[in-house]
């Protein structure tokens, strides 16, 4: 029997001791064998597991490009039938921007935020299993159609009415919108997850003006994600309904919209972009000081700055929209934001320049990954301000400008500082460090490679090569810019394939890193590498925003001190701690829940719903909602050890 | 990094800018414009590259600059290093963040000057023509309040030069984005409804444009042909387009109406199908199919086998003997 008074408690304050240690190890770690690696709810597995199936996209993308760069790296190349160029480019660009780009994020933050927060776990684990277990269901969802040879077709955007059935007939328009339904279910649980740990799980005295940029990036990207999936899951859903029950949400013949699919998608799929750069932004807001041996400049403003970029980035999705017709006041407020919207990322770009010029530069692989990225930020971001004003941007859009733009955005700021990141923190998550010589090559390689590669796409953009065209004459002007743009691309893959090798080489071979390889400030670093299933074995306690350089950082801002190998042991179970949402005071004692396969079996269910749908049967769609209904059931079924326990007192923060 | 990569790089650029339509090698660039709407438009886009070339070099030759002038520092694998200063560098923010918002700001009021020029012609258009977007070509209409001026082309417009025109954009099946880059930017043609714009050439010529919205397989080739005109020519090409071709050859006209009438139009036969692009006057354009050369061989290549040629157009190959198709192809060279 438990009673009320089992779930008040007074958590004891402990040092760090191997005794402790080990008792917290027996109760955290997983199962062995195949059933622990299916039912693991650990944030790093997970978080692991995100980035390597990206990673596995990426390839997958970058092979698809390759292929379809051949195709166009001249006039008149006779390889691919025009349905084939077009299934490649789309699923390209599905695969890199819903299937690599966000999800690596995802990974790195899963990974991550426990640790830089000074929890034991994301606040709630088996949502985050869940999270996985969809994007990774969706992920083979999608490329299975792919295989049958019914990719979609139509661009990732997927206009209609040319994603209507009247004109594309086949199921490619029907796996791909089901497909995008099921990963929005994984974005937005995931985004629930990083919103309510952000809010209770950091570690005492971790204020809301303590937490890593990293953490108001992704918190930033999450509490987005939450109002734009819905957008484009609801788009997806009305154009699978009118194309399989005859409704006419896009049927300009009965009365439907074509430009509604576009406002909904837009509206989502802006603050995507947003989603998908801020977190790495982030990355190198907290990497970049680290090799500068000094605080990032203007933290303050940079968090506030990456707030703002989302708010307003909610309010720009029509430049995607400037050639529809649209009356000129809406157009010209549109551009006035798509310009303006500048203005907060201007504020990273002269923010990470003062920290490098006011630093001591240590030059890792990891910076010139991270410094570099400000070049191609600047760049990405000259050329998305110049599509911003409208006029231009008439001129500009379904040219190769903006297919240059886009790939310096997601690229410059997505794969760079991804890179970066991974040379940084590798060693947390191996416990080796990568090689820093093939390192080197591996930055100049990508470097060189992308820019060769992509540079050239804005002038022939400029010299008027539209997107999305499987071939093209002579005398068009374009033939040399197009064979360059294909031999950086190849220069650049074979970048990523030095990345791909030195992570595997320094996986097996790496010189051991030890906690703190780069002497870095924030609490990640602060345990062993890798990290104990337990992540900390006492909860730590921060008095600034960098707990491990306060022996040596000047800061009259601080008051106190951060205690890291003394605090609450919480060893009554797997337990972490839930704090007040602003100031971080000690609140609840929280249960986290075991190892358990129920998150993949609602996966998998919702999968079969999926798989249901799209073959328009009935009967499979009801099993699988079934299925989902008793997984749920399952996943709620309430357990007494899972009860939440009141820190009763206040308890005095950092005492020892 | 180097501070020569973005000086060379903008180099190579305004090179290749100027070279490639010097040589009148790119014909659908837009960095120099041909007429009342796109001069505006022009000056405006190589301020913005300009502005952001120079961002670019500046932002690179900090970055440098911050890299470069201090002794390197090394450090070994988990050594501790003095660490500072906790504060100080503002200034970079409110000096670098103060000059981006002038440049922004000054960017959105060029901007939203330039948008009224383009938005609204200088004087009222007189020819109004009505273009139809669809896969893979274009309908040309021309409108007139005399219903006995109004006819209907394909894929070739004339314009008089000097002069506003006036475009209703049609989205005659999916979304298509009609675009003559030397005189106009893009406006889409989107099915449910009616977009117009308007562009001028200020001297007679021949201006190429393109499909920009990817509209499916042969977006590819779904090219426009522009032609100014002087206002008297295209006057009298007007006159000669509402003209009923006169049939010489009888043969090919009876070959014609029995595999081709369904889908297409010559005016004054009974050949009266809408599905492809109207024919009447078809030797007086330069181009099939939306792209290709009108010659002979092509015509001849096309109609035999329009697959080959343009794979997934929806003109399908017309059960024909060698000798029909010949037939055929005669009639059509006397379309004139």
């Amino acid at each position: 029997m438990t009673t009320v008074s089992d779930y008040e408690r007074a958590p004891t304050v402990a040092r760090e001791d191997p005794q402790l240690a080990q008792h917290l190890e027996k109760m955290w770690e997983g199962k062995k064998g195949l059933y622990g690696w299916l039912s693991t709810v650990d944030h790093k597995k997970i978080g692991i597991r995100y980035i390597i199936t990206a990673f596995a996209f990426l390839v997958a993308g970058g092979v698809e490009a390759l292929i379809f760069r051949l195709q166009i790296s001249w006039s008149n190349v006779h390889l691919l039938t025009p349905e084939q160029y077009d299934q490649l480019f789309t699923v390209h660009g599905m695969t890199m921007i819903f299937l690599y780009a966000g999800p690596v994020l995802s990974g790195f933050s899963n990974y991550l935020w426990p640790l830089l927060l000074g929890a034991r776990d994301m606040a709630l684990p088996r949502l985050n299993a869940l999270s996985y277990w969809i994007y990774l269901c969706a992920g083979i969802f999608l490329y299975s159609a792919f295989f049958l040879g019914f990719g979609p077709n139509d661009g990732w955007f997927n206009y209609v009415p040319y994603a209507a059935r009247a004109y594309n007939a086949g199921p490619n328009i029907d796996m791909y919108a089901l497909g995008m339904i099921l990963l929005g279910i994984s974005t937005t649980v995931g985004a629930i997850n990083f919103i309510v740990t952000f809010l209770r799980l950091r570690c005492p005295g971790m204020s809301i003006n303590r937490v890593p940029i990293l953490i108001w990036g992704t918190l930033t990207a999450s509490a987005a994600n939450i109002f734009a999936i819905p957008a484009v899951s609801l788009a997806f859903f009305l154009l699978w309904m009118d194309r399989n029950l005859g409704t006419h949400f896009f049927d300009v013949t009965a009365g439907g919209s074509a430009l509604l699919w576009q406002h909904l998608f837009w509206m989502f799929g802006h603050p995507w972009v947003y989603a998908i750069v801020l977190p790495a932004m982030g990355m190198v807001s907290d990497g970049l000081p680290v090799f500068c041996r000094r605080p990032l400049v203007g933290y303050t403003v940079v968090a506030l700055a990456t707030v703002a970029t989302m708010v307003l980035g909610f309010g720009v999705w029509v430049h995607h929209m400037f050639a529809t017709g649209l009356p000129g006041v809406s157009l010209s407020f549109f551009s006035a934001a798509s310009i303006i919207i500048v203005v907060p990322s201007a504020v990273g770009v002269f923010a990470w320049l003062a920290t490098i010029s006011l630093g001591r530069p240590v030059f890792t692989t990891a910076f010139l990954f991270f410094a570099s990225f400000i070049v191609l930020f600047t760049i990405g971001g000259v050329s998305g301000f110049m599509t911003g004003s409208v006029p231009v941007d008439w001129q500009l859009t379904d040219t190769y400008f903006v297919v240059a733009h886009l790939h310096y955005v997601l690229i410059g700021i997505n794969v760079f500082p991804v890179v970066g990141a991974t040379y940084f923190w590798f060693p947390k998550m191996t416990g080796k460090l990568m090689d820093e010589r093939l390192g080197s090559w591996n930055f100049w390689t990508m470097f060189c490679g992308f820019n060769l590669g992509f540079f050239p796409m804005h002038i022939s953009g400029l010299l008027g090569m539209p997107r999305r065209i499987y071939t093209y004459g002579e005398g068009m002007g374009w033939d040399w810019l197009n064979l360059i743009t294909t031999l950086g691309s190849f220069l650049f893959a074979a970048g990523v394939l030095l990345f791909i090798w030195n992570v595997v080489k320094s996986y097996r071979y790496g010189v051991s890193a030890g906690a703190n390889p780069w002497d870095a400030p924030s609490l990640e670093w602060a345990t062993t590498s890798p990290p104990p299933p337990y992540n900390f074995t006492v909860i730590p306690n921060v008095a600034s925003r960098h707990p491990l350089w306060e022996d040596r950082l000047e800061d009259p801002e601080r008051k106190e001190k951060s205690f890291i190998g003394v605090g609450l042991a919480l060893d009554q179970g797997k337990e972490t701690l839930a704090t007040t949402s602003l100031d971080a005071e000690p609140d609840l004692i929280l249960k986290m829940p075991d190892d358990t396969l129920v998150p993949l079996l609602l996966a998998l269910c919702l999968t079969v719903i999926a798989v249901g749908l799209a073959l328009v049967n009935w009967w499979v769609v009801i099993l699988g909602g079934l299925c989902t209904a008793i997984s749920i059931a399952a996943w709620l079924w309430p357990e007494a050890k899972l009860g939440e326990t009141a820190v009763p007192a206040v308890t005095e923060r950092g005492n020892g | 990094m180097s501070v020569s990569k973005p000086v060379c790089l903008s180099g190579c650029f305004a090179a290749i800018l100027w070279v490639s339509p010097a040589a009148g090698a790119a014909p659908l660039q837009y960095l120099t414009g041909a007429g009342d709407k796109a001069d505006p438009v022009v000056a405006l886009t190589w301020g913005v590259i300009v502005i952001s070339l120079l961002v670019i070099v500046v932002i690179t030759a900090l970055l440098v600059g911050a890299v470069w002038k201090k002794p390197r520092l090394v450090m070994a694998v988990g050594e501790k290093t003095a660490i500072g200063p906790a504060e100080g560098g503002h200034n970079w923010l409110w000096i670098g963040v103060g000059l981006s918002s002038t440049v922004l700001l000054f960017t959105v009021v060029w901007t939203v000057v330039v948008l009224a020029k383009a938005i609204t012609p200088a004087t009222k258009p007189l020819v109004t023509i009505e273009i139809t977007g669809k896969q893979w070509w274009w309908q040309v209409k021309y409108d007139s309040s005399d219903p006995s001026r109004v006819f209907i082309t394909a894929n070739e417009i004339h314009i008089p030069a000097g002069q506003p025109v006036q475009f209703k954009l049609i989205g005659g099946d999916v979304i298509h984005s009609f675009w003559v880059p030397q005189l106009s930017g893009k406006t889409d043609t989107i099915p449910g409804q009616i977009n117009e714009t308007w562009l001028e050439a200020k001297n007679p010529g021949i201006y190429r444009g393109q499909c920009t919205e990817y509209c499916g397989v042969q977006h590819a080739h779904m090219g426009i042909v522009l032609i100014a005109d002087t206002p008297a020519d295209f006057r009298k090409w007007w006159d000669h387009q509402l003209q009923t071709p006169t049939i010489a050859d009888a043969l090919g006209a009876s070959e014609f109406v029995a595999h081709c009438a369904g889908c297409h139009t010559v005016r004054g036969t009974i050949a009266a199908g809408s599905l492809g692009p109207d024919l009447s006057h078809l030797m007086t354009r330069t181009t099939i199919a939306a792209s290709f050369p009108n010659d002979g061989p092509t015509l001849a290549r096309w109609i035999a086998n329009p697959q080959s040629l343009k794979p997934g157009s929806l003109m399908p190959a017309p059960e024909i003997t060698a000798q029909q198709r010949d037939q055929i192809l005669a009639y059509l060279e006397t379309l004139k």
